[in-house]
């Protein structure tokens, strides 16, 4: 019993390691509105306007600042200040703001690569070390590889996958070191070490682990005394909290260079800790404020060092730091606290930003004040996301957290095993073309007889689509099994991991890009007749339909069933495949900005669309084919099965012009808020909402320095427009935006 | 088997009535209104068949958008023109338990009115003008319907919306606010009035249709002046909002 934990109530969170628990006797539910919040403080202004010079020279350089000195690690840097005297919550990466890390575990080569990009290099002793005597993780993939699996990506049937950086979409339980102090949570995992005795392959690999989790808690506890705190103990009050869980985020920063570096669910827990101060008396709704702003300043702040590749799939420098607010208990109480306002109230004291990724777990049973205030941040900032509550509560119980954009795990006891994605409409165009890639000429899938008619037969391609995505199926899951290996061997995330349960459940996240392409393709087989364009090799490379065909995305069965078929075979197919320490299979329906390269590298399509044009992102109708409303394009997404197929999430990209949600800023707050709860009453699984008119991204993309922070949501993440490639910019331009009639 | 003539289907509608609702928009009308944007609805063959039960299959799959306030709307063209199917798609809207609105000219069958409004929520009215040779003038028609239907209305008590498009040269005075008032005050029952500025979107689907367009040299109405009109409206006739 600590007394660090006075006045919080009684619950099994003081006998075993249960932050769940903790939350569901502690939490303080806020019906309100938002009338209460405060602006921003004169320390925050001095910090964020240190933060705004810096973060614009970033941009306007294009260069980045790089720490050539160290290498990755929780308590290998300095400490670093942006404004000492100011910073309520302090702790960088670096030892200056903004400076990125070097982090070779990953693969040496690349970070030799993005160096020589920069114009820079690797001193001789550091370059020596990491080639002749330490093999990292990409040099372990590539040695273990099939050809089938090297096949794959070189013709962009299988892109992003984590073989050459970090994979992330792992989340540390950061919550822990606040209410159990860092001691006790060591103390816990050498009892856990203890019960490991047995000698087989997995005790042995989970022993080494854990002796490496207890080394980093140390570590962590280091680099938090250098800035000055001693975290061996629980916080004992609201700005120690947010100071020690920050601590764990930023440890997991320092060694890690995952794709996503997802924070978690910390809103209502910190809460608990305001209340308690705010009932003492020790705080006023300013100075939470303050704490909440200089917190959400730090997350903004997080970098990576990318390589060129990358930041084409990923454009935007995203880092993923994604927070989900909201959602309600297993009792259906809403655990939607003054904090959850709090959060999203950054956004107007700092302005508009994609970082932290704020995702709303939207449930029927939110306060109807809340849910008004998060339409209304939607429609002026454009920077939140929304995900069902009602959907995954049921399958993760009540204190899940997302990952990335959509993936949902128990926090603190499931991990992921990141997989990127696989193009299904590439994988159509194989099966006509018997295996072989109709750009590159080379042949990537063996075993597969070419289609030779005249018209394409709807049943004759689909006999033979499943066989391709059987065969993919197996790839694709080799390759993730051996990247996955080799990122435990080589890079494993010992801070991260130290923070969640000893034994965790593993999901292995696989993914599909074109989904919408596929589907339009297949309804044109079937409905229209589709003669494919032969060139002398005798690969199809455009097609002639003619005759009419059902669109996906206007609510109409007859189309959207094949969409849902194909997910459910697809996911049957990786289904039978084994998994690399027992994890469970599941499946997302999520591009990032990779529908835009996707669509780049894939020939022509059966549905009409032209070699080289952008896929729609995510799970969403092609540009401009979704033409009933913006309701019948909701429902034709909301088909596609979550828990039977997409448990890991179904990314939907809604772009609404701001006259069509209603005549008052009042009536479209509550439309917005209504849209909503019926989309996830389809029982819907996300969505990005954009409220702004075309004409402004055009003049956006015309004039970038008019709008230094707008933000749009693409895929499951946010970014400032200004920060997409042309080719990009354009895509998102060419979506749907909805308008009344 | 009663069937009915439709043009288009908006999933969502945010302006016509309140909430989100489904927009049928229905083929055919009897007036030929100079400022129409929608010409391509007015003749009566085009469209697509529907039944009725094909309707409300339709509104229904959009219920869970609805909330508290939504529910489906029946514009076009003239819904009052196709009255037996519109009765029809009202009664088994309202066995369903959908809100139900009607966006209408008044120009209807006198025998089907009573019935038609007994399973409408909300009436929303277009005045096109107050008096008979303006409304002539406006859509090619007598007035003596739409006051005929607008009497019908009060006498049912049904909830009602009021809408005027204001074109420029033509109605945009402030006398001709003052005459509106004193023709809406007397009304009960109304709950919005809403000026709407004419626009010149339509314009092109003339073109397309080889047909005159009579407002070619007229500009659009200015929104802000439009406001600034509805304001004056609202104070004289003492509506909020």
């Amino acid at each position: 019993m600590y007394k660090e934990w006075n006045n919080f109530k009684e619950g099994i969170w003081k006998k075993e390691i249960n932050v769940e628990d903790f939350i569901i006797n502690n939490h303080h539910l806020y019906e309100g509105d938002e009338s209460f919040l405060q602006g921003i403080s004169t320390k925050t202004k001095a910090v964020w306007s240190k933060c705004q010079s810096l973060l614009e020279k970033e941009i306007t350089s294009e260069s980045v600042s790089i720490d050539l000195d160290n290498i990755s690690g929780i308590d290998n840097f300095e400490p670093g200040y942006i404004d000492k005297e100011n910073e309520v919550i302090v702790g960088l990466q670096t030892s200056e703001p903004l400076k990125r890390i070097i982090n070779p575990y990953g693969g040496i080569r690349m970070v030799e690569e993005i160096l020589e990009s920069h114009s820079l290099k690797l001193d001789d002793v550091k370059k020596k070390y990491f080639n002749d005597y330490f093999k990292t993780h990409n040099q372990g993939v590539f040695d273990a590889y099939t050809k089938e699996i090297l096949r794959a990506p070189k013709a962009a049937l299988l892109t992003g996958l984590p073989d050459a950086y970090g994979r992330g979409r792992i989340i540390g339980d950061y919550r822990r070191i606040a209410l159990y102090g860092i001691d006790y949570l060591i103390e816990n995992k050498v009892k856990d070490f203890q019960t490991l005795t047995n000698s087989d392959d997995e005790s042995i690999r989970l022993r080494e682990e854990v002796s490496d989790q207890v080394k980093v808690l140390k570590a962590i506890k280091s680099m938090a005394a250098k800035y000055g705190f001693d975290i061996s103990l629980p916080a004992s009050n609201s700005r120690e909290a947010t100071q020690w869980l920050y601590f764990g985020y930023l440890a997991a920063v320092k060694e890690n260079n995952g794709a996503a570096m997802s924070l978690g669910r910390t809103s209502t827990f910190l809460d608990i800790y305001f209340e308690r101060d705010l009932e003492n008396g020790s705080i006023t709704e300013e100075e939470i404020q303050e704490i909440i702003d200089a917190f959400i300043i730090k997350l903004r702040l997080v970098r990576q060092l990318r390589t060129a590749e990358y930041d084409e799939l990923f454009a935007g420098d995203p880092t993923w730091v994604t927070e989900s607010i909201g959602g309600v208990n297993n009792n259906g109480v809403p655990l939607v606290t003054k904090t959850s306002f709090r959060y999203l109230h950054s956004l107007d004291n700092l302005g508009s930003a994609p970082e932290p990724n704020l995702t709303i777990l939207w449930s029927e049973k939110l306060p109807d004040n809340f849910k008004k205030y998060c339409a209304s941040m939607s429609i002026k900032t454009g920077a939140l996301q929304y995900e069902n509550d009602d959907l995954m509560r049921p399958l993760y119980g009540a204190d899940y957290s997302i990952a990335c954009c959509v993936s949902a795990m128990r926090t603190g006891k499931q991990m992921q095993f990141f997989g990127a994605r696989c193009n299904l409409a590439k994988a159509l165009l194989y099966t006509i073309n018997g295996g072989v890639d109709e750009r590159l000429n080379i042949k990537v899938i063996d075993g597969i007889e070419p289609i030779k008619d005249e018209i394409l037969d709807y049943e004759k391609v689909l006999i033979s689509y499943e066989k391709v995505l059987s065969k993919i199926a197996k790839t694709y899951a080799d390759a993730l099994n051996i990247i996955h290996y080799m990122h435990d061997k080589y890079a494993y995330e010992k801070s991260q991991m130290a923070l969640n349960d000893t034994v965790v459940e593993r999901l292995m996240a696989f993914g599909v890009a074109g989904l919408s392409v596929v589907t339009d393709s297949l309804s044109a087989i079937k409905y229209a007749k589709v003669k494919p364009i032969r060139n002398e090799e005798g690969l199809a490379i455009d097609f002639e339909i003619e005759g009419e065909f059902p669109n996906y995305g206007n609510d109409d069965d007859r189309v959207d069933d094949i969409a849902v078929d194909i997910v459910k075979k697809f996911y049957k197919e990786l289904c039978n495949q084994k998994l690399y320490r027992n994890a469970r299979h599941t499946l997302s329906i999520l591009t990032i900005t990779s529908n835009v390269v996707y669509g780049n590298k894939t020939g022509a399509t059966p549905d009409g669309r032209k070699a080289g044009v952008p896929f729609a992102p995510g799970a969403n109708p092609m540009h401009g084919r979704d033409k009933s409303g913006a309701l019948a394009s909701l429902n034709s997404v909301a088909k596609i099965p979550y828990k039977d197929a997409c448990l890991d999430g179904i990314s939907n990209t809604f772009s609404i012009v701001p006259e069509a949600l209603g005549i008052s800023i009042d009536e479209r707050k509550v439309n917005l808020a209504t849209i909503l709860d019926g989309y996830f009453k389809q029982r819907a699984h996300h969505l990005n909402v954009n409220v702004l008119n075309k004409e402004t991204l055009i003049d956006a993309m015309n004039h970038p320095e008019k709008y230094p922070t707008l933000t749009i949501r693409v895929s499951g993440y946010a970014v400032h427009f200004n920060r997409l490639t042309k080719k990009q910019q354009e895509e998102v331009i060419a979506r749907t935006f909805h308008e009344s009639l | 088997m009663i069937t009915g003539k439709i043009k288009q289907i908006e999933t969502m509608g945010l302006v016509d009535g309140p909430g989100i609702r489904v927009v049928i928009f229905m083929q055919g009308c009897p007036l030929r209104c100079i400022f129409c944007h929608n010409p391509e609805m007015q003749e009566y063959d085009g469209g697509t068949k529907y039944a009725p039960q094909d309707v409300l299959r339709i509104v229904l799959k959009y219920k869970n958008y609805f909330g508290n306030q939504g529910g489906v709307t029946f514009s076009g063209g003239e819904p009052l023109a196709q009255p037996e199917f519109l009765l029809e798609c009202l009664r088994l809207c309202k066995e369903e338990g959908i809100n139900t609105c009607l966006d209408t000219s008044g120009v209807g069958n006198d025998k089907f009115n009573e019935k038609i409004l007994s399973y409408v929520d909300l009436v929303i009215l277009d005045i096109k003008a107050l008096t008979n040779d303006k409304y002539k003038e406006m859509t090619n028609l007598s007035i003596d319907k739409n006051l005929e239907f607008l009497d019908l209305c009060q006498k049912l008590n049904k909830k009602l919306w009021l809408r005027n498009v204001i074109v420029p040269g033509i109605n945009d005075t402030e006398n001709y606010i003052k005459s509106l008032a004193t023709f809406i005050k007397p009304l009960s029952n109304v709950e919005k009035v809403e000026l709407l500025p004419y626009h010149t979107m339509g314009k092109i689907k003339y073109e397309k249709l080889n047909r005159e367009y009579k407002l070619i040299d007229t500009l659009p109405m200015d929104p802000n002046i439009c406001k600034d009109l509805e304001n004056k409206l609202r104070e004289l006739i003492k509506i909020s909002d």
